[in-house]
């Protein structure tokens, strides 16, 4: 058998047993913390190598005990979950009233530096996200900005505008000038070919960075964690989650079960825009 | 049309950049802000500070350990995940959408859970390994200070290498077809193929995600932070600021610490660029 048998071979058993790890090891994580959330702490304790559980012993005790407010016995992660909504959707919003503006122009006009500007938002993740923490830390506490949602979607707002900028642009580079320059023969202005034409033709794109946005916001930790410690009504689930499951008061299946209330809207939302989110980040990889 | 976002930008990234300059050569804490501004005296006590402490030189070294590894980690496993779902199967859509979950998921979730699996007591982990693999005592994979820093890199590539995979995969399919069909037909192995076809053709996305991940894992906070909390001999520079900060409310040590981080990762950046990716324009 000559070598290139062999290899070929070779590759196409190895290559299923790669794919069949590479699933395992990502899925696994999600299924063990689905799997926990629905059973009591004493169940977990008593039978820890547990990889699926009988029916009788499964309880949506957690869900409610998670919920629930702390008044009435719960966690408190509804409120939570309203906290980070709010946060992600005006964050969302607010971001693209401020980047689709900003894209056109990166794309379109001739205006000076463009390419600086590219380099500008590129910076901007250069620098380490705790040395701009520092000083809006000590600068929002000054103006009272610190202990409020408010604050925490500004930050996010600066955080998220040049990746929301680099997915639109690349793809309002691929809306022809020609249709513009048609528009603006017919005497429409800028204002008007930008709310008429392009960002019509752009929305889906358009979604799908509000989407990726609403996502980054509602992940967000180490700001709600610097901005919201003190304050329980304002935490959002990240940082309930996190603050919670550092002491022992709270059983881990119940934290379990908040952890699956963060990660399913994630989920649902990816899933509606995978395709136009990868897309969108990887574009122009390939030219390096 | 670029002035909003310009605002912004310049309010909430480059004016507290520079405003952290400034607080790195003060010796300040929130009293003296709160009475004078950022009028306080200069002074370069702060980066003495930083410099001669060994703390900080030591939680740098893990920073350099930690980002590298991860980095190298996670795009090995990109490009073999994406050389494994180059060719099509039944299921690939699916199954290429479940490799991007950890990459999605919420941090603080996926932390959540791998602090339950590893757990002593009761993590899974531990049980298998003690009952199947006959290991003699549970491992205390986040508390003891070899295996705190592997599993935090472990972590770090499992989130991010859907990251690479995903660049990866796009850059393999823009590769062109009828280079790979002449090598085939002058007989190369897969090996062969790989190495001297497909890899140089993807030497430009490899260097742009080792860059980006580079800069990413060197700054990193919330991984290890939320698994470890910085203990058993993981304790990076950001995590390190963050303690500055809000441990011990040394605001001015915290901003020159941070400051000198960015300083060392900007240069070692220009030198990359400089003298290894303008290289690669050449050829």
């Amino acid at each position: 058998m000559s070598r290139i048998v062999i290899e070929k071979r070779t590759f196409s058993v190895l290559r299923w047993v790669v794919i069949a790890l590479l699933v395992v090891v990502t899925v696994f994580p999600f299924y063990y913390m689905l799997e926990l959330s629905f059973v009591p702490i004493e169940k977990l304790l008593l039978h820890p190598d547990r990889l699926w559980v009988p029916l009788q012993d499964l309880t949506t005790q957690t869900y409610i005990k998670v919920l629930k407010s702390e008044d009435n016995g719960g966690q408190g992660f509804g409120h939570f979950m309203l906290n980070s909504a709010m946060v992600a959707i005006a964050t969302a919003f607010l971001t693209l009233a401020v980047a689709i503006p900003g894209a056109y122009a990166v794309a379109r006009l001739k205006f000076f530096a463009r390419r600086q500007i590219s380099a500008l938002f590129l910076a901007v993740y250069l620098f380490p996200v705790i040395i701009i923490a520092i000083p809006l830390f000590v600068g929002f506490s000054a103006i009272g900005l610190r202990e409020s949602l408010v604050g925490l979607v500004i930050v996010y707002i600066a955080q998220t505008i040049p990746v929301s900028i680099h997915m639109l642009r690349s793809y309002l580079r691929t809306i022809p000038v020609s249709i513009e320059e048609a528009a603006m023969m017919d005497g429409a202005s800028r204002t008007r070919i930008l709310t008429k034409i392009t960002i019509p033709l752009a929305m889906p794109t358009i979604v799908s960075t509000g989407l990726y946005v609403f996502m980054i916001a509602w992940n967000e930790f180490l700001f709600a964690l610097l901005f919201l410690t003190a304050n329980r009504d304002l935490w959002t689930v990240s940082l309930g989650l996190s603050q919670l499951s550092n002491g022992i008061e709270v059983s881990k299946t119940i934290l379990m079960a908040g952890s699956v209330l963060l990660t399913v809207p994630i989920i649902v939302l990816y899933a509606f825009a995978e395709r136009a989110l990868t897309e969108g980040l990887t574009s122009g990889a390939d030219k390096g | 049309m670029v002035l909003p976002t310009t605002v912004i930008i310049l309010a909430v990234i480059i004016v507290p950049v520079l405003w952290n300059l400034i607080l790195a050569f003060q010796s300040t804490d929130f009293t003296t802000i709160a009475s004078n501004g950022i009028f306080n005296p200069l002074t370069f006590e702060n980066f003495a500070g930083v410099l001669t402490d060994a703390g900080f030189w030591g939680s740098l070294g893990t920073t350099v350990v930690y980002s590298i590894t991860s980095t190298i980690g996670s795009i090995a496993v990109g490009l073999i995940a994406g050389l494994a779902f180059r060719k099509p199967f039944r299921g690939r859509g699916i199954a290429r959408s479940l490799m991007l979950l950890p990459y999605v998921a919420p941090v603080v979730a996926v932390a959540f859970v791998w602090q339950i699996m590893l757990n002593p007591q009761f993590g899974i982990v531990n049980s298998l390994g003690t009952g199947i693999l006959g290991w003699a005592h549970p491992i205390d994979f986040l508390g003891k200070a070899p295996f705190a820093l592997m599993t935090v890199i472990a972590f770090e590539i499992w989130r991010y290498f859907p990251f690479a995979f995903l660049f990866i995969t796009a850059a393999l399919l823009g590769l062109p077809k009828d280079v790979e069909e002449a090598a085939l037909v002058d007989g190369v192995t897969p090996l062969q193929n790989f190495r001297y076809v497909v890899f140089p053709q993807l030497l430009p996305v490899i260097a742009l995600l080792s860059v980006l991940r580079l800069i990413m894992t060197f700054n990193k906070f919330d991984d290890i932070f939320l698994l470890t909390g910085g203990g058993a001999g993981t304790e990076v520079s950001a995590v390190r600021v963050y303690d500055q900060l809000l441990g011990s409310f040394d605001i001015g040590g915290a901003a020159a610490n941070a400051f000198v981080l960015s300083a060392i990762l900007a240069i070692s950046l220009f030198v990359y660029v400089r003298f290894f990716a303008s290289k690669g324009d050449e050829d």
